[in-house]
């Protein structure tokens, strides 16, 4: 027996459809009439890796809550692998910025990644061995081991960040959507979530990221959309393109 | 000195009263740890206050004064997630004044009394003068507030330190919210009994505040609020039939030693690791 969070159903993918496809997107600033995003477009196939790039404040943040079923709609339409927000959530992983998380909770990172199954589980049913084996697994994929005890306020920004992103990874969702998971971490974090990345693309995963850095474009996506004060601009001359994501890029 | 700490258990209201004592003692501090984590000791202080008209109505009308704060402080619980729900009043502004204005009500209801000598003991708690009916009803509380939060564990955690992801995956915070706020409105009336209005909030926050100085696992801190709160309760007690002091003070103050005492602890063990740290 489970009884899900949601009381939807949980639908199947339609056959063919997205990964992602976003038409026409507006989208308000929480308890204001103020548009954070205006008529974006957006369609990740799947198995895609795609970056949201832009400055602080253009609506990457806004977008991916939007996708996540944090945000309301105003205006436009959002599908899933075909089918509308909240109708799937198991299917769906999201990686908050650090700063939304209450760090002094007393709970250790094991305990952390292991929330990432609780959308499997439902009200009531307990972890079993095998979610506690997904999360373990995850936790030695990103270099966590010897912290899996640990309370997670005593982790270091970068081994949140690695915490966060094992979390999503135990959630075994198919469309991930990151937000600045290379924001502010070290060396080594910076280069085992890059290792990771590519792994979801062989395991033909969907990723969309939130980022400001052009640097590894190239190297680490099939395309960009970029954004500028809630609007979708074009590239910046010379910048990475690849598969076209966008209305205009 | 075990016939001392036996001989007062042997009258009946003593039984009564150390039985209430522990049932209060588990709901109160294991509902406390989630009121100090999420940084609700406001609230709960604030609902304890709010009873107190609910007291008086039942009490001018000869009702079941518990049934009367049970269904004040339900309200209460609702009406502050009611008017906190949109973004123009905080939280902590509507709880100001559902607070004050519930608590002068209740001032005011008691002032139309001539004489309110009874209503003493709902200020400052009389846990020697627990009945039968009263132990009932705080069995039943503490039962239920025990199974919600053994059953909704998981997701009261999550909520509590990561609501985003919590409504990610299909949960409603604000639910869960308005069921620890509920939850909080039971567990407050049963504490009238021991402490009083005045001093409730001391049951559900010092015994966790004391613990969360000592642990950093959530299951840990409870049980060990729980301790502290149980010990704190038959302290209370003693000193109330011994010392013929007023139970609910004792109670409190004793609390507050364990507080202090868990601080000593905290400060010396940071203290310790310290200065491993400057030798290696």
């Amino acid at each position: 027996m489970m009884f899900p969070y949601s009381n939807r159903h949980h639908l199947d993918p339609v056959a063919g459809a997205p990964a992602l496809d976003v038409h026409d997107l507006n989208v308000e600033y929480p308890g204001t009439r103020r548009l954070a995003l205006r008529h974006v477009n957006l369609c990740v196939p799947s198995g895609a890796r795609v970056a949201l790039v832009g400055p602080n404040g253009a609506g990457k943040s806004t977008l991916l809550k939007a996708v996540a079923g944090l945000l309301p709609i105003r205006q436009g339409t959002a599908a899933i692998y075909g089918n509308p927000i909240g109708a799937c959530h198991h299917r769906v992983a999201y990686l908050p910025q650090r700063g939304e998380i209450d760090w002094r909770f007393p709970i250790s990172l094991r305990s952390l990644v292991l929330t990432g199954r609780y959308v499997h589980l439902g009200w009531l049913r307990r972890p079993s061995r095998a979610d506690y084996a997904i999360a373990d697994a995850t936790i030695e994929q990103l270099g966590l081991r010897d912290l899996a005890n640990r309370q997670i306020g005593q982790l270091s920004g970068g081994q949140q960040q690695r915490a966060l992103l094992a979390r999503a990874l135990a959630q075994e969702a198919d469309l991930l959507l990151l937000d600045e998971p290379l924001n502010a971490v070290d060396a080594a974090t910076r280069a085992i979530i890059s290792e990771v990345l590519s792994d979801l693309q062989k395991q033909g995963k969907t990723v969309v990221v939130a980022t400001h850095d052009l640097g590894r474009l190239e190297s680490d996506f099939d395309g960009a959309l970029y954004l500028s004060e809630g609007s979708e601009v074009p590239p910046p001359p010379g910048a990475f393109i690849g598969t076209k994501v966008g209305a205009t890029s | 000195m075990i016939e001392w700490l036996t001989a007062p258990f042997q009258y009946g209201f003593m039984q009564t009263a150390l039985l209430a004592t522990v049932l209060i003692g588990l709901a109160c501090a294991s509902i406390g740890v989630y009121v100090v984590l999420r940084r609700m000791a406001f609230i709960g202080d604030a609902l304890a206050h709010t009873i107190l008209p609910g007291l008086v109505i039942a009490y001018l009308n000869s009702w079941n004064l518990f049934g009367g704060a049970l269904v004040a402080g339900v309200l209460t619980a609702l009406g502050i997630g009611w008017l906190s729900r949109r973004e123009e009043i905080r939280e902590d502004t509507a709880i100001g004044i559902m607070f004050t204005g519930m608590f002068a009500l209740g001032v005011l209801l008691i002032s139309t009394v001539r004489s309110f000598r009874d209503l003493t003991h709902i200020l400052f708690g009389n846990i020697l003068g627990v009945t039968g009916g009263d132990l009932a009803l705080i069995l039943v509380i503490t039962t239920v507030t025990l199974a919600l939060l053994f059953l909704f564990h998981k997701e009261l955690e999550l909520t509590s330190f990561d609501p985003i992801h919590a409504e990610v995956i299909g949960l409603r915070p604000d639910r869960l919210r308005y069921l620890l706020l509920v939850l909080l409105a039971f567990t407050v009336v049963s504490s009238i009994q021991v402490v009083g209005v005045v001093m409730t909030s001391a049951l559900l926050v010092t015994p966790a505040a004391a613990a969360s100085l000592l642990t950093h696992r959530l299951l840990r801190m409870m049980v060990i609020a729980v301790i502290i709160a149980i010990a704190s309760g038959v302290i209370g007690l003693y000193a109330s039939f011994y010392a013929d002091v007023s139970s609910g003070a004792a109670i409190v103050l004793a609390c507050t030693f364990f507080f202090a005492l868990a601080w000593g602890v905290n400060v010396s063990r940071r203290r310790r690791a310290q200065m491993e740290l400057g030798e290696t």
